[in-house]
């Protein structure tokens, strides 16, 4: 029997989405520091608009809800799939409010794909955006990439046992330390590392490269954020075609992969445990896909010879396909590109690559690495009792931090969520084709959108129907949060409207 | 008189109906001849080409001389000799490889607070440049500054201004009510 939610449960809901959009729109006082320092008045009072009406619904929210009580795990889950979509709307209002986006839908669009690393765009003249609203687009990115809540976890919330229902919601069932608020700050301190050392290294390549100092530092750390959050987002309408730099594609390429390690690889890494990296099941199953999908790839482009020489077939076929494989979406080719000059087979490459996605517990989306290696290895268990005597004990083991057996329930879980995400896939395909989208194109776009990736074949554009807009950010937002938040909201809603008292 | 009849006579015989029509077709053809292979190829080669056209149809243009034209945008990248200057032309911008003489003369680069150079670019189009790493770009032969661009003067948005004290207002509304009932 399913029981209709209690008002209670709607007040624990309502008190901490409010505490969770305070400190969204707290995050917005960076972009406006940055608009003044660099005289941009407009943008700055876009952000301001924004950070109001944020702080307005938070405090509405956390007066109207005040409680004292702790989350469980159902609401914990509806806060998570809440507050990503109260992300979405209230981090477009800036977008929006600039000009730069031809409806609110639009603006939406690009705040979901920022917040879920996804980097598919609706932008219109992105090369005179501001730096203001550029550093939001990326900011955003950053956020998202280490999870929306935990940015409240790390900042907001003190000791309270509710975190943890909100860090599993948000996508993250591994914890590094045994506190998940430590864990939370650790992710950021990794991040916070990495983006000073990126930045550095980006801008000096820019210096280099002839970019002006300022504006070399600036797409820095913007390239870094979109890069090791696994966004794709970028500065300028080219992407990073816009850089001509081969150290540039270098340096992003070391980046995203960075981006696509678990967390808990990072801080085996930093604690000076550097074999981890060599034994995990989640390293060594990145390794293998990236040189199958690369192969088949790159056999697709040599067949139509698109990419006669070997520098050029690693700066254009390896790097959208590292860029698929870890969901980032950094692109060094036109988005029409890939349907004029790629032939069927090396997009199949790229596909495969965007579905598989990186490691748990990092930046990226898509079926992640850890399933896809216990798939493989129950499959060999399988594989493995058919073949050896009745009264054989097949044990299969895999080692990822510690060495663990493949046990049914956990095969289980990976082939749902990887069933999950392929369904995704499809339905987003299947969506595609009936607004007349030829179907690799159609699968290309509705993976690249449901795996958080960005690589784009040139469907995603401001004059697509509205539909599919919104189909896009529905993939976008369950594919980021893996599904469980978003059916524990769907229940939700299930259960207001049919349950019993 | 007679003469006038035998030459009106003349005028409406088939023959120099038949001649004159020839002559006429004659002096069409040599037009169309001067066209085709002496104007048309002019207009042709000043027509700039879209990037839309570009990248849509590389297999079509590689290797050719186009003329392409945009503005100006972001950073011109002076890499030794040579420079590297995107050029948006509202549809999407293409990267165009120069010598570093030729971009001299570009003041202006589009951003949020300038409009760049609009220039008109003739050079050698490349699906995918070997000597760039497969880049589609332009080499540029010659680059002809078509209007310069310009700083942008931001005026303050009055609209927006008064909102963000509205809304302040609502803002300190809330938070008191919200302090007067914790008390």
């Amino acid at each position: 029997m399913v029981l209709k939610p209690r008002l209670e449960d709607i007040k624990i809901i309502g008190y901490y989405l409010g505490k969770i959009i305070l400190g969204l729109g707290l995050t917005m006082l960076i972009p406006i520091i940055i608009g003044l320092a660099f005289g941009e008045i407009n943008p700055a009072l876009d952000f301001l608009i924004g950070i109001e009406i944020a702080l307005i619904f938070g405090l509405i929210l956390i007066k109207l809800c005040f409680t004292e009580k702790d989350l469980n795990w159902m609401q914990g889950m509806i806060v998570v799939s809440l507050s990503w979509l109260a992300a979405m709307l209230l981090g477009a209002i800036p977008l929006y409010l600039s000009g730069h986006w031809k409806s609110y839908l639009d603006a939406c669009f690009d705040a979901m794909s920022g917040f879920a690393t996804t980097g598919l765009v609706l932008v219109q003249d992105l090369d005179h955006l501001s730096y203001t609203h550029n550093l939001w687009r990326h900011l955003i990115m950053f956020i998202g990439g280490q999870g929306i809540v935990i940015v409240a976890l790390s900042f907001f919330v003190r000791g309270a046992s509710g975190a943890l229902k909100m860090y599993v919601g948000e996508a993250r069932d591994e914890k590094i330390l045994p506190n998940v608020i430590h864990t939370s700050r650790f992710i950021w301190l990794v991040s916070i590392v990495y983006l000073i050392l990126g930045t550095l290294a980006l801008g000096a390549v820019g210096v280099l490269n002839g970019m002006k100092p300022i504006n070399a530092f600036f797409h820095g750390a913007c390239v870094f954020m979109a890069a090791f959050d696994t966004g794709g987002f970028a500065p300028q309408s080219q992407n990073i075609l816009y850089y001509h730099s081969l150290a540039f594609e270098i340096i992003t390429i070391i980046i995203m992969i960075l981006g696509a390690i678990n967390f808990k690889m990072h801080y085996h890494l930093w604690t000076g445990n550097r074999r981890e990296i060599f034994k995990n099941i989640e390293t060594k199953t990145l390794f293998i896909t990236v040189v199958v999908t690369f192969c088949i790839t790159a056999f697709g482009l040599t067949q139509i010879g698109s990419y006669p020489k070997a520098i050029v077939l690693f700066r254009k076929g390896f790097y959208q396909l590292i860029s698929g494989h870890t969901g980032t979406g950094f692109m060094t080719v036109y988005a029409r590109q890939f349907i004029n000059e790629w032939n069927e087979l090396a997009l199949v490459g790229v596909i495969c690559a965007m579905g598989f996605g990186g490691a748990v517990c990092s930046t990226t989306g898509a079926i992640k690495m850890l399933r896809i290696g216990i798939i493989f290895k129950a499959l060999k268990q399988d594989l493995k009792r058919i073949i050896m005597p009745e009264r054989a004990i097949v044990v299969q083991k895999f080692h990822h931090i510690k060495e663990i057996f493949v046990e049914d329930r956990l095969a289980r879980s990976a082939l749902l969520i990887t069933l999950a995400y392929l369904v995704l896939y499809g339905l987003g395909a299947i969506i595609g084709m009936l607004f007349g989208y030829p179907f690799i194109n159609s699968l290309f776009e509705s993976t690249s959108a449901a795996a958080n990736v960005g690589l784009s074949c040139g469907i995603t554009d401001a004059s697509m129907p509205a539909a599919l807009k919104l189909t896009y950010i529905f993939q976008m937002w369950a594919g980021r949060l893996e599904f469980m938040s978003v059916f524990t909201l769907v229940g939700f809603f299930v259960a207001a409207i049919k349950g019993k008292r | 008189m007679n003469n006038d009849l035998v030459s009106r006579f003349t005028l409406h015989t088939p023959r120099f109906i038949f001649e004159r029509a020839a002559c006429s077709l004659q002096r069409v053809a040599q037009h169309l001849f001067l066209f085709t292979f002496f104007l048309l190829p002019l207009i042709c080669y000043a027509q700039s080409i879209s990037s839309t056209e570009l990248i849509n149809n590389a297999k079509q243009h590689d290797g050719k001389t186009v003329t392409y034209e945009g503005e100006v945008i972001g950073d011109v990248m002076v890499r030794g000799n040579y420079a590297w200057i995107n050029v948006n032309d509202s549809q999407n911008a293409i990267g165009i490889w120069t010598d570093k003489n030729l971009a001299k003369n570009i003041l202006y680069a589009g951003s949020y607070k300038s409009k760049g150079d609009w220039i008109e670019i003739t050079g050698v189009f490349q699906r995918a440049c070997l000597e760039h790493g497969g880049d589609l770009d332009i080499h540029a032969q010659a680059i002809r500054k078509v209007r310069q661009g310009r700083e942008i003067i931001e005026r303050l948005n009055i609209g927006k201004r008064n909102l963000v004290f509205v809304l302040l207002g609502a803002l300190c509304l809330v938070w008191i009510l919200k302090q007067l009932k914790r008390k």
